[in-house]
């Protein structure tokens, strides 16, 4: 990642091309945006930096026309402009890449790109024009494909065409590298400098400080709604960065006492093969791996390349056909359902908080004694339930892992993604696990939120657990893992050192090197030339 | 011998002009529910707008003498009973569902009270199209040249739907919102129109599907004559993957085997007729079962928000 583009790169002198001054947004009585000032240039990458809920995208849905302000004024090459709706912005020259792509699955690329653009009728000539813009930014792309059919760096590809059909001034990119592999976030960058070589402005808005530190002019930070600094990242520290966007310094992480080598193996999985459950899952092949007591084994790989099989084999939310393929602290449990395998001393976090680790609908209370009711608490007696001992294991779990919330035990639903993953990962390692899988444990989840799970995920594998992660996100499984494998197409490679890989090495095996694919060569070849 | 070949022939002819004119009604009903479909509303209260279309069809074409009025009046009275769906589900976010089938049973109830006094009075015929010559061309003759009006009006109508959904920018909205309404929404389009205005067009279909049954098919108004034929419409979009041509298909399908399962009944094949009148229901049920089990097909063309409501947040 700190390849090419590692010039000093200077803020262009010149007029605002879009000036916010004095935005304020209120919610209610909430206070999303506060006197919000921003100017960006021509030809300059902006980043907007904040934690969740700092009001970033607030913000950015005001540039870009689908909120109004409640007060302020945005003006426009100098000119004070309102900026009704999105098709408003888009006239005046601001294009928007959305962070959970506004793609039609079920349309072509043509057909997608045709719907934001009113003026092109012929789609012929347009699909024409696709081909020719999409070379000349280095986004190759097929019109004719369906959305449903492409990987999540292709479809951030059709956005990102789509705004550069419109010849926009100004490109917002909310959070754009959080779905990429390190090769195709090397390449987003190019096509990013290709941009502001011809004097189109971006504003980058992103969470990720070294990435911002590596291609932004200038940043703009937000805290709680309002601008709490303006810098050059590129002077900056990254921990400077994150305690200005926290409001306080950013807990470090600690590991170090070393994993313990030779201890017993605690999870342990042998030639697991499934076939996939429906045709668009992904078939496990031959996975074998071996999790010891005391160390974190993160699992890294593309969405979509059988994370989701694994994880449901892995906690018995599909059965495998021999008992022996899952061993739990010695304890053949291939066979065995969700339930008897936490009694084993399993635990697991799937992907989606939301209905799949807790039911909005229910009090923590309830949503503790979802997962807990068999797992030796007491919270069952002869099939009654222990409402008191539920409120005091939830107020625990609320207390060691800072859930912060607006009543006492309140709707999960209501508290925020970042909150609620702490209460869900909190929930399983409160009760000391000898085996935790944890799916994307901080998807979504701001800078402070994530080093308390990352910090308590440590912890647990020093105490003597075997930890599993399974990872999008590169930086945390260099940051927690003691061991990586890479997940690509169903098959899994043998576990390494992380000490021992380069992020470009897993960057490569993300994207299916070592299958022996000709598609995988080509991804490989492409990302060299890069 | 020549003699029995042209009775077969006539006989064959007949089969395939009632199958034609069996499918028509199902093809209006289900053309309209596959564009409020595609836009993402479930309206399961086709019954009843083809119901209330049926009786004011025909209550407005015996009262002026005119069957053009007729038809009007059916399209007219499909579309407002689809406005009530269209408020209550789309505007005040009711269960789609529900309101649904309320509106099938407000429709039934309804016809059956305005049509309590044309129960009885005879209908007004509607000439058969005849371009001579080629009507009477041996078999194909009537069945391609000899229809009324209204087989041709479906057909053309089916064509031009399939046009609009996948060659015009207004279809590809339609497509947009009923695929992703929050996108399309973000995009600056609006999703309530879209649909509102899909509904609408769901109800004049299947006004004029209704139609079709109380002045061609069986030109008469008799309580609950739609026998169903709303509930298969539904069915037959499903059947036919939300593609206008294959609803043509599936419509002809329909079509036979409910006229098929009458010729069973007259020869007298020792199946009780009760069997043999469930039989185009029976197929409805098998027909979704297969197609359930194509899930790649389904998958590309299954309108992904179906039956998901859509609030905008401000």
């Amino acid at each position: 990642m700190e390849t090419k583009s590692a010039g000093r790169r200077t803020r262009p002198e010149s007029g605002a091309l879009i000036q916010a001054i004095g935005i304020s947004k209120l919610f209610g009585s909430f206070k999303a945006n506060d006197a919000v000032d921003l100017t960006i240039r021509p030809g300059e990458i902006h980043a907007l930096l904040g934690e969740n809920g700092a009001g970033k995208s607030t913000l950015v849905k005001i540039l870009y026309g689908s909120l109004q302000p409640s007060a302020g004024e945005i003006r426009w090459k100098g000119q004070s402009v309102r900026i009704p709706s999105p098709s408003a912005a888009r006239k005046l020259g601001i294009g928007m890449v959305f962070q959970h792509f506004s793609l039609f699955d079920a349309l072509t690329v043509t057909e997608n790109i045709a719907l934001a653009l009113a003026d092109r009728s012929n789609r012929a000539a347009l699909a024409r024009e696709i081909e020719k813009v999409s070379l000349e930014y280095g986004l190759p792309l097929n019109p004719s494909s369906r959305i449903v059919d492409l990987s999540v760096g292709e479809r951030q590809r059709v956005e990102i065409v789509r705004c550069l059909l419109q010849n926009p001034e100004l490109l917002i990119m909310d959070e754009p590298t959080s779905v990429l592999t390190p090769q195709e976030a090397d390449d987003l960058f190019q096509t990013l400098d290709r941009l502001t070589a011809r004097g189109c402005a971006v504003l980058y808005i992103s969470h990720r400080l070294e990435e911002v530190k590596q291609i932004c002019h200038h940043a703009t930070i937000l805290r709680l709604g309002k601008v709490v600094a303006e810098c050059d990242p590129q002077q900056e520290t990254a921990s400077k960065l994150a305690s200005l966007m926290v409001g306080a310094d950013v807990h470090v992480l600690s590991a170090d006492t070393p994993p313990p080598t030779s201890a017993k193996t605690r999870l342990s999985v042998r030639n697991l093969s499934l076939p996939e459950p429906h045709p668009f899952a992904v078939a496990l092949h031959d996975i074998s791996l071996d999790i010891q007591a005391g160390e974190i084994v993160g699992i890294a790989g593309i969405a979509g390349n059988g994370q989701g099989e694994f994880f449901d084999a892995l906690s018995g939310e599909r059965p495998a056909i021999r008992p022996e393929t899952v061993t739990i602290d010695g304890k053949p449990a291939g066979k065995l359902g969700v339930t008897a395998r936490r009694r084993l001393g399993a635990a697991f976090v799937p992907e989606e908080r939301i209905g799949h680790g807790a039911v909005p609908r229910l009090r923590l209370s309830d949503n503790v004694l979802l997962t807990r009711h068999a797992t030796g608490d007491q919270l069952l007696r002869v099939g009654v339930i222990d409402f008191s001992g539920m409120k005091t294991l939830a107020d625990r779990i609320g207390r060691s892992f800072d859930v912060r919330k607006s009543a006492v035990d309140p709707e999960a639903g209501s508290l925020s993604g970042g909150n609620l993953q702490k209460f869900i990962v909190g929930r399983e390692i409160d009760r000391q696990p000898s085996v935790l899988v944890v799916s994307q444990p901080t998807w979504g989840v701001d800078a402070g939120a994530a080093a308390v799970i990352r910090q308590a995920l440590i912890d647990l594998a020093r105490s003597g657990s075997a930890v599993l992660i399974i990872s999008q996100d590169l930086d945390e499984i260099f940051e927690i893992a003691d061991r990586v494998a890479v997940i690509s197409r169903g098959y899994l490679s043998e576990p390494v050192p992380a000490r021992s890989l380069s992020r470009e090495q897993i960057g490569l095996m993300m994207a299916g090197l070592g299958e022996g694919k000709s598609m995988a060569q080509k991804e490989t070849a492409h990302a060299h030339r890069a | 011998m020549r003699q029995r070949f042209g009775d077969v022939m006539t006989m064959l002819e007949g089969i395939l002009l009632t199958i034609v004119t069996a499918a028509t009604p199902l093809l209006f009903a289900a053309i309209g529910e596959l564009v409020a479909e595609r836009s993402g509303v479930l309206n399961l209260g086709v019954e009843g707008m083809m119901a209330v279309g049926a009786v004011c069809g025909f209550a407005a074409a015996s009262t002026t003498g005119n069957p053009l009025i007729g038809v009007l009046a059916a399209i007219i009275a499909g579309m407002l009973a689809a406005s009530l769906f269209g408020i209550v589900a789309l505007f005040f976010v009711a269960n789609q569902n529900a309101t649904g089938v309320a509106l099938t049973l407000f429709g039934l109830g309804l016809s059956g009270l305005i049509g309590d006094s044309f129960v009885g009075t005879p209908g007004i015929p509607i000439p058969k199209v005849d371009i001579p010559v080629f009507s009477d061309l041996p078999v194909v003759g009537r069945l391609i040249f000899g229809e009324d009006p209204f087989v041709y009006a479906a057909v053309v109508l089916a064509i031009a739907t399939w046009w609009f959904l996948f060659k015009t920018r207004g279809g590809l909205i339609v497509r947009a919102v009923g695929d992703n309404a929050a996108s399309a929404h973000a995009l600056g389009f609006s999703v309530l129109r879209t649909r509102f205005l899909a509904v609408l067009f769901g109800g004049a279909c299947a006004g004029l599907g209704g139609a079709y049954l109380s002045l061609v098919y069986t030109p008469q108004w008799t309580q609950a004559m739609t026998a169903g034929r709303g509930w298969i419409a539904l069915a037959l979009v499903v059947f036919a993957s939300w593609l206008p041509g294959r609803l043509v298909a599936g419509a002809l399908l329909f079509g036979a085997v409910s006229i098929l399962q009458l010729h069973a009944q007259a020869i007298g094949i020792g199946i009780p007729s009760q069997f043999l009148s469930m039989l185009p229901y029976i197929v409805t049920v098998i027909a979704l079962v297969v197609i359930s089990r194509n899930r790649a097909l389904l998958s590309v063309n299954t309108p992904a928000c179906l039956g998901r409501p859509f609030v905008a947040d401000t």
